[in-house]
């Protein structure tokens, strides 16, 4: 389990998000969470290779073919699919690598961290942001945030 | 590194509020408004597709609500929770979420007699049919359950029989079945027990009782444990397009709080037992201090359960706390702070004695409720179960004599002086 500094940490340096698996059908998760980090500041990068273009960005095949610096990997894809993505997540210099709800993959976990990458694993990147820095907490899910600060500034 | 566990007391203060950022209020503001503004068209076609997270409607959400709805889940060690308007639109909504003509629930005989009557009569005319068993046998709910069962349904303690469910044992039945476990904790509150560690999908509570705790105002809780798995193949209606909600696949897109938005969207959005934020707001004042009374019901009541069981007056009590009751070891597994505020015993001269003895109390409250701060007293028989017939009453646990006492939280001496004032005009 990540600790809630540890996710803060990743949705605060990570505002660049290769979303690997991202579908452009606008009903399904990965599209609603992308959609929403989008609308939060965050730079998305779609990676599918049946797509040319999703939101507004283009889309790549693979991680490698970015052109640019990814910060984190965010990975909708099947548990075993998450060993190459993080080796390809390793090779582009990504800071973190985020694996969905559902995937879970202990040897991709341990091969990212020994690379010096942060792994968060079974979690979604729009729910801890929601949970994190607001908007969870409007729809009566248990955040387990106690704090009598104001609430923090979003990322 | 891994976070800090907030104890239960700290949880009771504390969660489901930040101070907002504008103002830094530190209690929780009333938001007293229907409608929200949106930022843009997008925006609100982001909120109406559940792409973003928003409040659009108060009959959907509201942000005094929602402190509310996250203090219950936070207390009962739960995902998440969904608020409504009462304990008995609490369990409407929670088993329409999964139930639809031609399905069954399995549930305890023991219920609460308003509990009854909608499964009994009311679902049963929307096609769903509810079968009665013996609870105090975990093994008759196997026995009932068909390929058509949705949902095994119980008290923590039932009302008024407060005979202690073996929750781990009809958990246990329920999940090899694939079906869930749905709790009604009102009795217990989180404080004195905790349906989700013994294996329970879902608790619901009326909060109009002890979270509430001072009788002022009606309110029912939905907490989802956020641990069944809705995609067994048992609930299309979890893992399918809702065609109440433009499609969206609740359990795919909520994961472990898929069952409370979709209570919430589907539910409360087009059947509209709404919890007012004023309501709201009242029933966080009582759970601030659920802890603190509920250790002071559980202590008097068992002194008075202790007093009635000597007294010449009686001729039977029940309360789980006592020895001699046949819940006595359940209740110790299950509610092992202590058993409860409400206590039922019987008055030798049997109903009229009874009568008498209502009529005689001096400052314990005749009326149809439990969970207030102060003693509460009815004769069920005639009242909270009298749409029942005679046979009816005696299966749901409430003999023609039985009074069913909820102790409070006044001086015990005095609680005592006016019982025993009360029982000796009762010859």
């Amino acid at each position: 389990m990540t600790d809630i500094a540890t996710l803060q940490r990743v949705l605060r340096t990570g505002k660049t998000i290769a979303v690997v698996g991202l579908s452009a059908d606008w009903f399904r998760p990965s599209y609603f969470a992308a959609k929403f980090m989008q609308e939060h500041g965050y730079k998305i990068i779609p990676v599918n290779p049946k797509y040319d273009e999703i939101l507004g960005e283009k889309c790549y095949p693979n991680l490698t073919a970015i052109p640019f610096p990814v910060d984190t990997v965010d990975v909708f894809r099947k548990s075993a699919d998450a060993l190459p993505i993080a080796k390809e997540a390793i090779a582009i210099g990504a800071k973190h690598l985020w694996l969905q709800i559902g995937v879970l993959n202990f040897e991709a976990e341990k091969l990212a961290q020994s690379a010096g990458l942060t792994v968060v694993m079974d979690r979604c990147v729009k729910i801890e942001y929601a949970r994190l820095f607001g908007g969870l907490h409007w729809f009566g899910v248990n955040t387990k945030i106690v704090s009598a600060r104001k609430q923090m500034a979003k990322p | 590194m891994t976070d800090h566990v907030f104890g239960f007391d700290t949880l009771c203060l504390h969660s489901g509020q930040i101070p907002d950022s504008d103002t830094g209020s530190r209690a929780v503001p009333i938001y007293q408004t229907t409608s929200y503004v949106f930022d843009s068209p997008e925006d609100a076609a982001s909120l109406f597709n559940l792409q973003t997270f928003g409040n659009v409607y108060s009959r959907i959400s509201n942000p005094t609500v929602a402190v509310l709805e996250e203090r219950v889940a936070a207390l009962e060690n739960g995902r998440a929770a969904v608020a409504v308007g009462s304990g008995m639109a609490a369990q409407m909504i929670a088993l329409l979420n999964i139930c639809e003509a031609g399905d069954e629930i399995v549930a305890a005989k023991t219920l609460y007699g308003g509990t009854h009557t909608q499964l009994n009569v009311n679902f049963r005319k929307l096609g769903i049919n509810t079968i009665f068993v013996d609870s105090d046998d975990p093994e008759n709910f196997a026995r009932a359950i068909t390929s058509k069962t949705k949902v095994l349904y119980a008290e923590t303690l039932g009302n008024p029989s407060l005979n202690v469910l073996d929750i781990e044992a009809v958990s246990r039945i329920a999940n090899q079945a694939g079906l869930p476990l749905f709790i009604d904790n009102t009795f217990a509150s989180p404080y004195l027990c905790c349906p989700f560690e013994w294996g329970a999908a879902i608790s619901l509570h009326s909060a109009t009782k002890f979270l509430g705790g001072h009788g002022t105002t009606m309110g029912g809780v939905i907490v989802e444990s956020g641990k069944f798995p809705w995609d067994n193949g048992h609930f299309p209606t979890m893992t399918m397009p809702s065609l109440g909600y433009h499609g969206v696949r609740f359990y795919e897109t909520f994961g472990d709080f898929g069952f409370t938005m979709k209570c919430r969207m589907e539910g409360l959005r087009t059947f509209g037992p709404t919890l007012s934020p004023f309501n709201a707001f009242l029933l966080l004042q009582g759970v601030e201090t659920l802890s603190l009374r509920m250790d002071r019901h559980c202590s008097n009541a068992l002194a008075v359960a202790r007093y009635l069981e000597n007294h010449e007056r009686i001729a039977w009590v029940n309360y789980p706390g006592l020895q001699n009751c046949s819940s006595y070891a359940l209740g110790q597994k299950y509610l092992s702070k202590g058993a409860g505020a409400v206590l039922t015993f019987g008055i030798r001269g049997g109903a009229p004695a009874g009568q008498k003895f209502i009529e005689s109390v001096q400052f314990l409250s005749h009326l149809a409720n439990i969970g207030d701060a102060k003693s509460l007293v009815i004769h069920p028989a005639s009242t909270t179960h009298r749409q029942l017939s005679e046979e009816e009453q005696i299966a749901c646990g409430v003999p023609p004599d039985l009074i069913r006492l909820s102790v409070g939280l006044e001086t015990l001496d005095d609680i005592l002086w006016d019982i025993d004032q009360a029982l000796s005009k009762s010859k």
